[in-house]
């Protein structure tokens, strides 16, 4: 054995070690979000005090147009903050230069791809952007990564169709293929369960699950699929309209939190069956 | 990804078709020669009769060179657009860059005759039109560019361009009304398109600004990749959007208003050969498409030029009449056929 291969075996045993203290990801500190237009702030959520740690699934939840899709929109840079910090893999998030932050933080989002002309492929191997050379010529790692993130997602026999013969759900797995070909520690997916049927939104998400557990992703999502996500996230973000909690799915319960997340006028939350009935 | 080797030799086919196309553009023309003495000429130098060497020399062959780059250069700036717009129907002519670019030039050509004779005839030189042209381009490309800024729908973007079109046509015919003969005659000439009036010096200025575009587009070949998947998307693959956009729109508005500065406005060249392209070979990846595109525009415009030249006639057609012969029933047929754009 290659005395560099004798070396490595410790690290790993380090790392084991240290798996037991989970690594932190994602934090905010009293992080407010919302729209900035000229000398005019428009707050959206504020006081934002969350923490995800790697490995873990987390369901960001709330009613329509609370905030959910700015919130993640935020995290991810595509907008900026208004006040407080992000910090990204222990590094603030304005000392990140865009490129880096390729590498840290992948995205599914609402929009559909612009060409839908591409090969499902093709597709995912553009999450090897950021660690391609000026042209973009995929190295055997590269084509060995995107190779594993079909496999993951177990998209593997529909590789050679192009993106507009697959279904919604084909679809929507074959860009978590992409972002996780991007190979971040942080995945983000806006609604990734929005057109799908109950079967392939509970697939969708037990995928997720699976990806968060195998890769040790933190994996973050809004979602209205809320007994989904009670079943299968390790945490939950409830976004309410005057404050931001965060916890596990049976703290958050027990703490009565989701009986004020709608308008007690037509749904209510059934504490025993953990699931909303409409009022009768 | 698997099918790299097939889209190579597509490409040296493309590549083998261009040189068949260039070989039977210098051999037709209004004057007979056998293909035997066009060969002599181009490949020794001797020919039977000296008019016939000069013909090919100084006349077919900037012409054929000239084809080359106005083709292929339109096509890339087309290519550009269209990946830039995220519309299939978008091109330096749709979106009024070319209208842009005859305004520049009408100012300059008919404009200076009537604002003042001493600016006239500083400006009147080839790099006076050049300059004019770019500038006339740029201005109309970065009024689309913020209107897309604004606007998001890339279909309003379009009726934009096409009104920035009727808008600058109508300045330049508020121009012809009151230019003096010469300079309308001038004018109009100009605007009908001409591959045949390059000099070989010409010509070298062409060719660079032609490079200077073309390396920029190859340049961007990675994030016009990842511009397929959406500006967000592209974004978040650490793509700096804003610088890009700035980049692509100077690369296409060299390539757009060099060419129409030198040729003319050509119509449809930039629009229908990255079509044309995809039903060749049905390919996103720019490191295809960009070679493919440049060869196959260059193809298009000598196949275009020598049906211009009507072979074995005293007759020229305007080269931009002839392009749009081509190009309009293309497009027709392309949407015709596929009901739904898909690029």
């Amino acid at each position: 054995m290659a005395p560099g291969k004798k070396k490595k075996i410790p690290l790993l045993k380090i790392r084991n070690i240290e798996a037991e203290k989970k690594h932190i990801i994602l934090k905010t500190e009293n992080l407010s979000i919302g729209y900035r237009k000229k000398q005019l702030e428009k707050v959206v959520a504020s006081g934002i005090n969350i923490e995800v740690t790697e490995g873990e699934l987390v369901a960001v939840i709330g009613i329509n147009g609370v905030g959910k899709s700015t919130f993640l929109r935020t995290v991810s840079g595509i907008q900026p903050e208004l006040s407080g910090h992000i910090e990204i893999n222990g590094v603030n998030r304005k000392n990140i230069s865009s490129e880096r932050l390729a590498t840290m933080i992948s995205l599914v989002l609402t929009e559909q791809p612009l060409s839908k002309n591409l090969g499902v492929a093709e597709l995912v191997a553009l999450g090897r952007q950021p660690y391609t050379n000026w042209i973009g010529r995929l190295s055997p790692g590269d084509l060995k990564i995107v190779k594993n993130a079909l496999a993951l997602v177990k998209i593997e026999e529909i590789q050679e169709k192009k993106c507009h013969e697959l279904s919604d759900g084909q679809l929507q797995k074959v860009l978590i293929s992409r972002a996780l070909a991007q190979n971040t520690p942080l995945m983000i997916l806006d609604e990734p369960t929005s057109h799908l049927d109950m079967y392939h939104k509970a697939q969708v998400l037990k995928l997720l699950k699976d990806l968060s557990l195998r890769t040790r992703k933190a994996v973050i999502f809004a979602t209205h699929e809320i007994n989904l996500a009670l079943q299968l996230c390790d945490k939950i973000i409830l976004m309410k309209p005057n404050e931001v909690v965060q916890g596990k799915p049976q703290q958050l319960i027990q703490k009565g939190h989701f009986e004020s997340i709608f308008p007690s006028d037509l749904i209510v939350f059934d504490t025993a069956t953990e699931s909303f009935r409409i009022k009768t | 990804m698997q099918n790299t080797r097939a889209y190579t030799i597509v490409l040296f086919l493309l590549l083998g078709a261009t040189v068949a196309a260039w070989l039977l553009n210098i051999s037709l023309g209004s004057v007979n020669i056998p293909f035997e003495e066009v060969l002599a000429v181009l490949f020794s130098s001797e020919a039977d009769s000296t008019n016939w060497h000069y013909i090919i020399m100084e006349y077919r062959l900037p012409k054929a060179f000239t084809s080359i780059l106005v083709g292929s250069g339109l096509a890339v700036s087309g290519m550009l657009m269209q990946t830039l717009f995220r519309n299939p129907l978008a091109g330096p002519y749709v979106l009024g860059l070319s209208s842009g670019a005859s305004l520049g030039v009408a100012l300059v050509l008919m404009g200076a005759t009537i604002f003042g004779g001493v600016a006239g005839g500083i400006v009147f030189s080839q790099w006076g039109v050049v300059i004019a042209s770019s500038l006339g381009s740029l201005l109309v490309l970065m009024a689309v560019m913020l209107a897309s800024v604004k606007l998001k729908d890339t279909m309003a973007i379009l009726i934009i361009g096409l009104m920035f079109a009727s808008l600058t046509s109508a300045v330049v015919s508020v121009l012809a009304y009151f230019s003096p003969a010469a300079q309308l005659q001038q004018y109009v000439f100009w605007s009908y398109g001409s591959v045949g009036d390059l000099s070989w010096n010409e010509l070298g200025i062409l060719s660079l600004f032609w490079l200077f575009g073309v390396m920029i587009a190859l340049f961007s070949i990675k994030n016009l990749n990842s511009l397929l998947l959406g500006e967000q998307y592209a974004r978040s693959l650490g793509m700096n959007i804003g610088r890009n956009r700035t980049v692509l729109i100077i690369s296409t508005s060299i390539l757009a208003g060099s060419i129409t500065a030198f040729a003319g406005p050509v119509a449809f060249v930039g629009m229908a050969v990255p079509h044309l392209i995809r039903q060749v070979i049905p390919v996103n990846d720019h490191r295809i498409l960009l070679p493919a595109v440049i060869f196959g525009g260059a193809i298009l415009m000598l196949l275009c030029d020598t049906v211009a030249q009507m072979p074995g006639s005293d007759y020229t057609l305007p080269i931009n009449a002839v392009t749009s012969l081509v190009g309009a029933p293309v497009v027709i047929w392309l949407l015709v056929r596929k009901r739904k754009f898909l690029f």
